[in-house]
């Protein structure tokens, strides 16, 4: 089970700022452990951002995102007391989904 | 780019070279203080609070409790303000004890851990995860809050004299000291900054600073597994987690640090 997300979203003018912290190996598959194996890829696959239920972000990512990613994007239109939500599934099929209000 | 167009106006009206020496070296240190303000919006750090404030309210252990009652100095359960007065003297263990070695104690009598067990895990494996975001969630608590050592019982004014020797003795293959590296201002290892710990560095500097997340390791580091590889890095074996050398130093450098802004979790490259 994945730790959760710290979302932060906060209005400013037509916009809301938002600021996602995920927590994620992000493993690329390209490492070795001490014992010489490689260690198998894991990494976050799609990321759905969602604001009161409607999607404006979706976004492919691959292994060169780093481990515990953060990202930041803006919301046009979004006012204080609307819902944002952020989803992720990664190359397991692992899922999580995490909803935070517009400050 | 508005600065470099001053800068060379600057030199053009002075008609000297040191001027554009001197602006070109600051704005190398300007440059690293807007990367890491870049970074500190999204320091991951704040992951592992919220993980370590969990593991603090969640039964666990053989004797399946909290550690809700853990009395980090303040009293049983108060953790605000706590890590500017660690590491402190206490009566029950009859021992000056830094956060960590405090967190031992209270898994070992609270949760029935074996705390000798627990202090031998590997840093990165096991219950090595829960202090480092134990340490994230408990120093968060104090940001801002200035230290302020307890230097009254004689144990604590000892450990502060033995931190002091450990930070000179000079040792191991390399014959380094801890003083080698931060015996002097202003010295830099590439992007960073040396503090000068002989004396108090400032607000959010050195002692200030930690835990910490690295970005390059994608790791959070507990001041224990800082001061143990400050060690690895002068080619001495670890002294230990929760060794009395780390415990001592952690004194040394708590107090020289009184008065200044504890900034932890901090963000580190």
């Amino acid at each position: 089970m994945s730790d959760p997300m710290r979302i932060r979203a906060q209005a400013a003018g037509d916009k809301a700022t938002v600021r996602v912290l995920m927590s994620h190996e992000m493993e690329t598959g390209q490492r070795k452990d001490a014992a010489g194996k490689v260690i198998p890829a894991w990494y976050i696959q799609e990321v759905t951002a969602s604001h009161n239920g409607k999607v404006v972000l979706t976004a492919q990512w691959g292994t060169s995102i780093s481990k515990n990613p953060f990202l930041q994007f803006n919301i046009k239109g979004a006012k204080a007391g609307d819902k944002v939500s952020i989803a992720w599934v990664d190359n397991h099929g692992d899922r999580r989904s995490d909803e935070a209000t517009v400050a | 780019m508005k600065r470099f167009v001053q800068a060379a106006l600057g030199a053009l009206v002075a008609g000297g070279v040191a001027l554009v020496a001197t602006a070109q070296t600051k704005s190398t240190a300007d440059g690293i203080a807007e990367y890491r303000r870049m970074l500190e919006d999204g320091n991951p750090a704040e992951l592992f609070e919220a993980k370590g404030e969990a593991l603090w309210k969640q039964p666990r252990g053989p004797k399946q409790a909290t550690l809700e009652a853990c009395d980090l100095g303040k009293g049983p359960g108060v953790v605000q303000g706590a890590w500017v007065e660690l590491p402190r003297w206490f009566a029950d263990t009859g021992r000056v004890q830094d956060l960590e070695s405090r967190l031992l104690t209270c898994m070992q009598t609270l949760q029935g851990f074996d705390a000798a067990a627990l202090a031998k895990t590997p840093f990165g494996q096991g219950e090595m995860h829960t202090l480092e975001a134990l340490a994230a969630w408990i120093s968060g608590e104090s940001r801002g809050l200035k230290f302020a050592l307890p230097q009254a019982h004689p144990q604590e004014r000892r450990m502060y004299e033995l931190g002091r020797r450990a930070f000179y003795f000079r040792g191991g293959p390399m014959d380094f000291a801890c003083a080698t590296c931060h015996g002097e201002p202003g010295k830099r290892i590439r992007l960073q900054d040396l503090p000068d710990l002989r004396g108090n560095p400032g607000n959010g500097v050195g002692f200030a600073a930690w835990p910490a997340y690295r970005v390059s390791s994608g790791e959070m580091w507990s001041l224990q597994h800082r001061l143990n590889d400050c060690y690895r890095q002068q080619r001495f074996p670890y002294p230990g987690y929760a060794s009395e050398v780390t415990i001592a130093l952690g004194v040394f450098m708590g107090v020289n640090a009184r008065g200044s802004e504890s900034i932890a979790p901090a963000l580190k490259r």
